[in-house]
């Protein structure tokens, strides 16, 4: 069975075969990167991925299970040119160490704010528990997103 | 007859091993700076602060100054990148080097404006001579200016005149990071890239009774199965075959396994046959140390703590090719040197025909299997010649394979007068070694190199040496007690796998210390700040207990309320690096709560500030994790723990909310901050919950069942 995914609004003939983890796919065929391995099992949040506005752990869904779909990844938020908002508070905030989880918690971060302009605190903290740091850098995170917020609510006010 | 002798001087810092500028800078004609480290970025913001010293001693923009990332092939040998050691060696080097280079610089200026050196100013690589005229770095520089021997006499500038040293200067990785830019060694995909796996035994020990390989090479897309002893592996087209490959590879194994594991208790250690030394006595002999048999109350304390595992958020991955004989490898090791002296008899090779390369990883955190993995790089490599490829570890073999930090037990006595003062001290530290990192040992510290059919003895865990120290890391308090005793007792062949991790034993060490202390000061009916003071001379010690406290605003005496309590916790890093001193907030529930984290820290001369911060907040909020969750699991035959289910740590949920102060003190030297801040956290919140509730926990970490028994 050939397997299409939408992979950053490019359509991708998949080469893998249906158990292949998304992860895989994403990385070693779609050239994404920033989609990273942690754990391969879903508890650690360095795959997360945008699927259907849900984040979703890459590494933990075959990848016949979202065929025909469209995925969201870090490339296709923003770049380092054309930073995403909340690229951009990361760095503002210099809110990595190692950063090897910063892709992921971007990911989860954004399809938060896609559905909570202004999430609280626990709802912030919620959406991220999914998302291991190793580095201890949590609180520069929180703040990033929170900035990244509010730059995002501010400009959606300006295009009222 | 007169003897002569030309001794060569002593340089600073990393210079004295590697004494040529050309080593370390290139001044280029294009405009810019290149300079080349030895030692290797880990997440904690070095190059960034090297950049920012490098360009304040050239007085050229940050933004000229480039990096060339460590290869043995060609940057300075600087070992390994550990104990916080970066801005200390390396930064020192660069320092005097680009001091150095400046001086020539002028010199060549000030006879091409035909003025002395005195008359010139520098100002972003233009030299300007006072009674005009002006000439550029990049005019006058060329391939011989830096091709000699350091002299080491060219004075840095005062940090009085510090512009760019001292600054929050953005780090120079994030932006790519966050991009999810192509940057860690994982991430590479150089043409004809292999993947390939490694399948482990199944415990340390384990004995290779069968193993069908034939059935694996049939898979698809298996391009070579490997078995060298009990070393096997695969190499595959495509990494979910490798995957594949090597689940199809471990279950065809057949193994012969034993008990060779130590009970789930750190104790087991004070069964041991040690090695005992006493590293610290005093009796009482000082101007102010009265001598004679101390008087008053005796006390004794007992602290534990489990062995650790660095769990880098990434498994351990490296990439190698092997061609016409000679090995290139790209690793995250700490130690690009240190490894490739260690690769070339496992590979049995000169050590010339391997090329080692730096290439960032994830957060390591200490010797984790990022030297591991490159050796296994290099065997399968060598299964597929010409061609690139790539192992990356699998989530469970990092937990199952990675060397831990030793467990640890301390004993403490102490005798109080009746003043109130601590008269007499004692200490006894039972660890395994804390490092067997490649390079330090008299075998081989790299795990396949054990499993191959002629397989390399292992080497043994060891100690680095007084007054850094490793399972005596900070075993000797800083405190002015009149008598002392400490001794440390060295537990040789770990039978867990051991190296160092993050403040080796400083950790227990200072638990043990600072939770004692509060223990001694209920005794005494004194507040644990006061009485801490009142046992401490050193200025800057004294200085960063005064700031904590101001900032959480420490009461005297106050008592917890039953659920909410507060701590103190404080540290002189390695005897001789930053003082740290630390007060968490924690709330009890089912489990312990760390709500609030406050730290005043004195690391000598700032470099970056914002970097120092990251780093010092990084090293609290993992420090809670430790101190309340983490503990390797393993039973009599196997490490047990594959998945975050079985190794927890702190979640964004459970993080404190943390506030730093630094107090910058430009005129001493630069200290690294890294590290210093777990055994002041452990000790700060296990005081704090003696403070909330009256329970004293004196074996790490605080698990919900210690907790209960405690209760009960």
């Amino acid at each position: 069975m050939e397997i299409s995914i939408t992979v950053n609004g490019r359509a991708h003939k998949v080469t893998a075969d249906d158990e292949t983890p998304l992860l895989y796919v994403l990385r070693n065929e779609a050239n994404c990167k920033g989609v990273r391995y942690g754990c391969g099992v879903g508890q650690c949040g360095t795959c997360t991925v945008i699927i259907d506005g849900k984040p979703v752990q890459s590494c933990d869904v075959p990848v016949s299970a979202v065929a025909g779909k469209s995925i969201t990844t870090i490339e296709g938020i923003g770049s380092m040119d054309h930073p995403h908002p909340l690229q951009r508070a990361f760095v503002d905030e210099q809110a990595a160490q190692c950063g090897y989880c910063a892709t992921g918690i971007i990911m989860s971060a954004k399809a938060l704010l896609d559905v909570n302009a202004s999430p609280s605190d626990a709802e912030l903290k919620q959406a991220l528990s999914k998302n291991l740091c190793r580095c201890g850098t949590h609180q520069r995170i929180l703040r990033a997103v929170k900035r990244a917020a509010a730059d995002m609510r501010a400009a959606t006010e300006v295009r009222k | 007859m007169a003897e002569t002798t030309t001794a060569k001087r002593v340089l600073p810092g990393s210079l004295e091993a590697n004494r040529n500028l050309s080593q370390w800078l290139d001044i280029n004609r294009d405009g810019t700076v290149t300079m080349r480290p030895g030692k290797i970025e880990i997440g904690q913001g070095i190059l960034t602060a090297l950049r920012q010293i490098v360009a304040e001693e050239l007085d050229v923009n940050l933004e000229r100054v480039s990096v060339v990332t460590a290869v043995t092939a060609l940057s300075p040998n600087e070992g390994v990148t550990s104990g916080s050691q970066s801005i200390e060696q390396s930064g020192t080097a660069f320092r005097y080097a680009a001091a150095e280079a400046r001086e020539l610089l002028l010199a060549r200026a000030g006879a091409k404006l035909g003025v002395s050196i005195e008359q010139l100013s520098v100002n972003d690589g233009v030299v300007a001579a006072r009674s005009g005229g002006s000439v550029s770095y990049w005019e006058i520089t060329d391939g011989d200016l830096l091709k000699r021997e350091a002299t080491g006499d060219a004075k840095p500038k005062s940090h009085t005149l510090h512009t760019i040293v001292g600054t929050a200067a953005p780090r120079v990785d994030i932006p790519r990071k966050v991009a999810g830019e192509p940057t860690y060694v994982q991430d590479m995909a150089p043409p004809g890239l292999l993947h390939a796996r490694v399948s482990r035994p199944p415990s340390y020990n384990a004995e290779l009774l069968s193993v069908d390989l034939d059935d694996v090479r049939k898979m698809p897309g298996v391009v070579a199965v490997v078995r060298d002893g009990r070393f096997l592996g695969v190499v595959a087209e495509r990494e979910e075959q490798a995957i594949r490959a090597q689940r199809r590879l471990t279950r065809n194994a057949q193994w012969r396994e034993q008990d060779t594991l130590p009970e789930f208790n750190p104790r087991y250690l004070l069964k041991g046959a040690a090695k005992s030394e006493v590293i610290s006595e005093k009796k009482g002999d000082g101007a102010e140390s009265p001598a004679g048999p101390p008087q008053g109350r005796d006390f004794e304390g007992e602290y534990t703590r489990q062995f650790l595992a660095h769990a880098s958020l990434a498994p351990s991955c490296a990439v190698a090719k092997f061609d016409h004989g000679k090995f290139t490898v790209w690793t995250h090791s700490q130690g690009i040197y240190p490894l490739r002296a260690e690769m070339a008899p496992a590979l049995g090779v000169p050590m010339e025909d391997v090329v080692v390369h730096h290439v960032e990883g994830a957060g390591c955190y200490g010797h984790n299997a990022a030297d591991d993995v490159a050796l296994d790089a290099a065997l399968l490599a060598r299964a597929a010649p010409g061609r690139p490829v790539r192992v990356q570890w699998m989530r469970e073999e990092e937990f199952a394979w990675e060397p831990f930090s030793s467990a640890m037990v301390v004993k403490t006595r102490a005798t109080l007068s009746d003043a109130g003062q601590i008269t007499a001290w004692q200490m006894d530290v039972w660890s395994h070694g804390h490092s067997s990192r490649p390079g330090r040992g008299t075998g081989s510290n790299l795990l396949a190199a054990w499993h191959l059919e002629k397989p390399l003895p292992r080497a043994q865990t060891a100690n680095p040496p007084l007054p850094g120290g490793g399972s005596h890391r900070n075993a000797i308090p800083i405190y002015d007690f009149p008598h002392q005793k400490i001794s440390n007792h060295l537990i040789p062949d770990p039978p867990i796998r051991s190296s160092a991790l993050r403040g080796l034993g400083s950790q227990s060490n200072v638990f043990a210390i600072e939770s004692f202390m509060d223990e001694l000061a209920l005794a005494a009916n004194a507040d644990p700040v006061e009485f801490r003071l009142r046992h401490l001379k050193d200025p800057r010690g004294r200085a960063v207990i005064e700031k904590v406290a101001a900032m959480a605003h420490w009461k005297a005496n106050a008592k917890g309320d039953g659920t909410k309590g507060r701590g103190i916790g404080f540290a002189r890093y390695k005897n001789g690096a930053g003082y740290m001193a630390m007060i968490a907030d924690i709330e009890l529930a089912d489990t312990i709560r760390v709500t609030h984290v406050w730290g005043a820290v004195d690391v000598g001369q700032v470099i970056n500030s914002d970097g120092l911060l990251n780093q010092v907040e990084g090293g609290i909020i993992q420090a809670v994790s430790f101190v309340l969750k983490e503990e390797v699991k393993y039973d009599r035959m196997r490490i047990t723990q594959q998945s975050w289910d079985d190794y927890p740590i702190l979640s964004f949920t459970e993080v404190p909310q943390v506030e730093v102060a630094l107090i910058n003190r430009p005129e001493l030297p630069p200290l690294g901050a890294g590290e210093g801040t777990q055994g002041p956290i452990s000790a700060a919140v296990g005081n704090a919950l003696f403070n909330a509730a009256g329970i004293r926990l004196r074996d790490i970490p605080f698990t919900r069942e210690r907790l209960i028994a405690a209760m009960a």
